[in-house]
């Protein structure tokens, strides 16, 4: 079991408040999701809830106990960091089974879970080195080994994957999503890669200096974000948005339309523009458009390439039912 | 071409001369006591024979009649040895908390322990002596290696602690999500982690402790009176048995120079704060 639930939790460094009061509950089985900007607390609320950092006000529960004061070596969390942080001192082999070890479970037993987890990680030829004779990815692994053959009620990763090169990334990225599926487990994961969000996550926290801004699906995210900043947030390339006049016509003071949400013509459409940089994916292709009278530049997507030149001129139509619209609060009409 | 720094001259001849004038300048002192072992009571005294003399082993083979050498030795092998134990066995928790679990007075309370030693220890010799002497401590072991020990906490804490910051916190704080008690982290992780620093920490406390004299000279008197009890309780004004205590002192710093020699590296890396890992 782990359901984790903050109640009014806030958090302050000093005179500095970091976190005003919070709350937010994550089932149990949940996959969630920390997302939001360098330096908004995502590490922070992780922290609270591994019991590495002290709450300056509220509680804690996991299923259903308060924890608040439980220390971080009897909550039954396994945490992954993002410097992997293995003991340089030990083996794979010790690494993997030290939890155990200190949990004083017999030494056969030990070595049984330490092989069938080595064995699902693809360890089992680097189980006598030391992390310091491993890859980047291999000593991820090996502290995601760490992590899981004690059977957590949650697991915590703080940005685990952000000191991997790109395709380690996106094939770690499935290994933790199928280690989740086998074990359906909780996980709180933290990153500002919003891809990895998009992807991994059941449901996404996103924080702004502290705030969640929405709590829910990847897919909710997505069509529905609550307000500007969320719109903002989620979905590459950034979310286009128009002010004045052309907002107004919507009834609204802002409105959002995606880039692969608008129609493209080199002959006719709503908006008129210039090509600026146009970046080719192969698949897709996405140009910028500058002179709009509508924005500093907008976004478009294209499928498959188009051949456009810098300084053409092209029209963008905004797909009627794609449009988000928001108040001068920067909220969801 | 490629520009790269050329050596001056003074660092390439004039600092190593330097470095040997100095070292020499250190070590004649000890050259001449050894040198002075070596001779007879009567030939010590006379200029003419200042270099060349015939050595005698004689000196050092009546040693334990002269001065019950043993005696001394093996009191200042326990106290140094207790002593450096005890030192790290309060030193390492207190700096390993202050290293991973700072509060806003760790810094305050770091500068505090160094103070202490600042004060001239004469300050407190008579309310020293007069309080063991009432406790019934004085020229006692205990006494000793207590004494020993707290004279050596602050430089020792601030060893470890220098050392301590370098581990990586997360790494700590992993084995606190593995489930490891206090000590256990102590044990399994902090200890083998800094075991080079500790090492170096527990050498240079040893040698303190070893050639530690105000303290041990004033507070003992035959019962835990240590080696540097004997030399100076046996400092003649008129010169009179030189060699015969040449030959103790010797015998006095010997064991300490040979472990110094030996584990030059780890005191250098030591006393310079070096490389952890
Ligand atoms: N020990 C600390 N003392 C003072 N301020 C801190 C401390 N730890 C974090 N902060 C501050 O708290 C805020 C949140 O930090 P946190 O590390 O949680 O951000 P983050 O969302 O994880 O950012 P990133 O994506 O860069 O890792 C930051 O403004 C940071 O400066
Ligand atoms: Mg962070």
């Amino acid at each position: 079991m782990g359901r984790i639930q903050l109640k009014n939790v806030t958090k302050s460094f000093g005179e500095t408040q970091v976190i005003p009061p919070l709350d937010l509950t994550i089932e149990d089985g949940e996959f969630a999701v920390f997302v939001g900007p360098s330096g908004c607390g995502k590490s922070t609320l992780l922290r609270m809830i591994a019991g590495l950092e002290d709450l300056t006000s509220g509680n804690i529960e996991i299923d259903g106990d308060v924890a608040t004061e439980v220390p971080p070596s009897q909550r039954g969390l396994a945490m992954v960091f993002q410097s992997y942080a293995l003991y340089p001192h030990m083996t794979v082999r010790k690494n993997i089974g030290f939890p155990l070890r200190m949990a004083k479970m017999e030494q056969a037993e030990i070595d049984q879970r330490v092989e069938t987890a080595a064995k699902s990680l693809n360890l089992m030829d680097y189980l006598e080195r030391k992390p310091a004779d491993l890859s980047g990815g291999q000593r991820q692994r090996v502290a995601i080994g760490r992590a899981i053959v004690r059977e957590p009620a949650a697991f915590l990763f703080d940005e685990p994957l952000s000191n991997l090169d790109a395709a380690l990334r996106v094939g770690m990225r499935l290994e933790i999503g199928e280690l989740h599926e086998r074990l359906k487990t909780t996980m709180i994961y933290v990153t500002h890669d919003q891809v990895e969000a998009m992807t991994m996550a059941n449901k996404i926290v996103v924080l702004r200096a502290g705030v969640i801004e929405q709590v829910g699906s990847p897919l909710e995210l997505y069509h529905k974000p609550q307000n500007e900043f969320v719109a903002g947030f989620i979905g590459s390339p950034k979310m286009n948005f128009v002010k004045g006049p052309e907002a107004e016509k919507y009834g609204a003071a802002t409105i959002g339309i995606r880039p692969e949400h608008t129609d493209v013509s080199m002959t006719e459409g709503a908006w008129k523009g210039r090509v600026g940089v146009a970046e080719h994916l192969g698949s897709d292709t996405f140009i910028h458009v500058h002179d709009t009278g509508l924005a500093d530049m907008l976004t478009v997507r294209v499928t498959g390439d188009i051949s456009v030149k810098h300084g053409d001129t092209i029209y963008l139509t905004p797909q009627a039912d794609q449009i988000h619209k928001f108040d001068t609060q920067g909220l969801r009409l | 071409m490629a520009i790269v720094a050329k050596p001056s001259r003074f660092s390439k001849y004039g600092r190593p001369t330097v470095a040997w004038v100095v070292g020499l300048l250190f070590f004649f002192p000890i050259f001449w006591m050894v040198l002075t072992s070596f001779k007879t009571d009567a030939d010590a005294v006379k200029p003419e024979h200042l270099i060349w003399f015939t050595p005698t082993l004689e000196n050092y083979l009546n040693m334990t009649e002269n001065y019950d050498y043993w005696r001394f030795a093996k009191n200042s092998v326990i106290t140094a040895v207790f002593a450096t134990a005890f030192t790290l066995v309060v030193g390492i928790p207190c700096a390993y908390a202050m290293a991973f679990n700072p509060s806003k007075a760790t810094k305050d309370v770091l500068m505090w322990m160094l103070s202490t030693k600042m004060l001239p220890a004469a300050a407190v010799l008579y309310p020293m002596t007069f309080l063991t002497k009432s406790a019934g401590l004085f020229d006692t072991h205990f006494l000793i290696i207590l004494v020993l020990s707290l004279i050596n906490l602050p430089i020792a804490i601030w060893m470890l602690f220098t050392y301590f910051k370098e581990i990586p916190k997360d790494i700590i704080e992993a084995g606190q999500m593995d489930g490891v008690s206090t000590m256990g982290e102590i044990k399994e992780i902090l200890i083998p982690l800094a075991w080079g620093g500790i090492a170096a920490t527990a050498l240079l406390v040893f040698i303190f402790c070893w050639n530690e004299a105000y303290w041990t000279v004033r507070l003992t008197t035959t019962d835990a009176a240590t080696l540097s009890k004997l030399i100076e309780g046996n400092r003649a004004p008129e010169g009179l048995f030189f060699g015969r205590l040449s030959a103790v002192s010797a015998a006095a710093v010997g064991p300490i120079v040979v472990l110094g020699w030996f584990c030059q590296k780890q005191l250098v890396q030591g006393l310079t704060f070096g490389a952890v890992k």
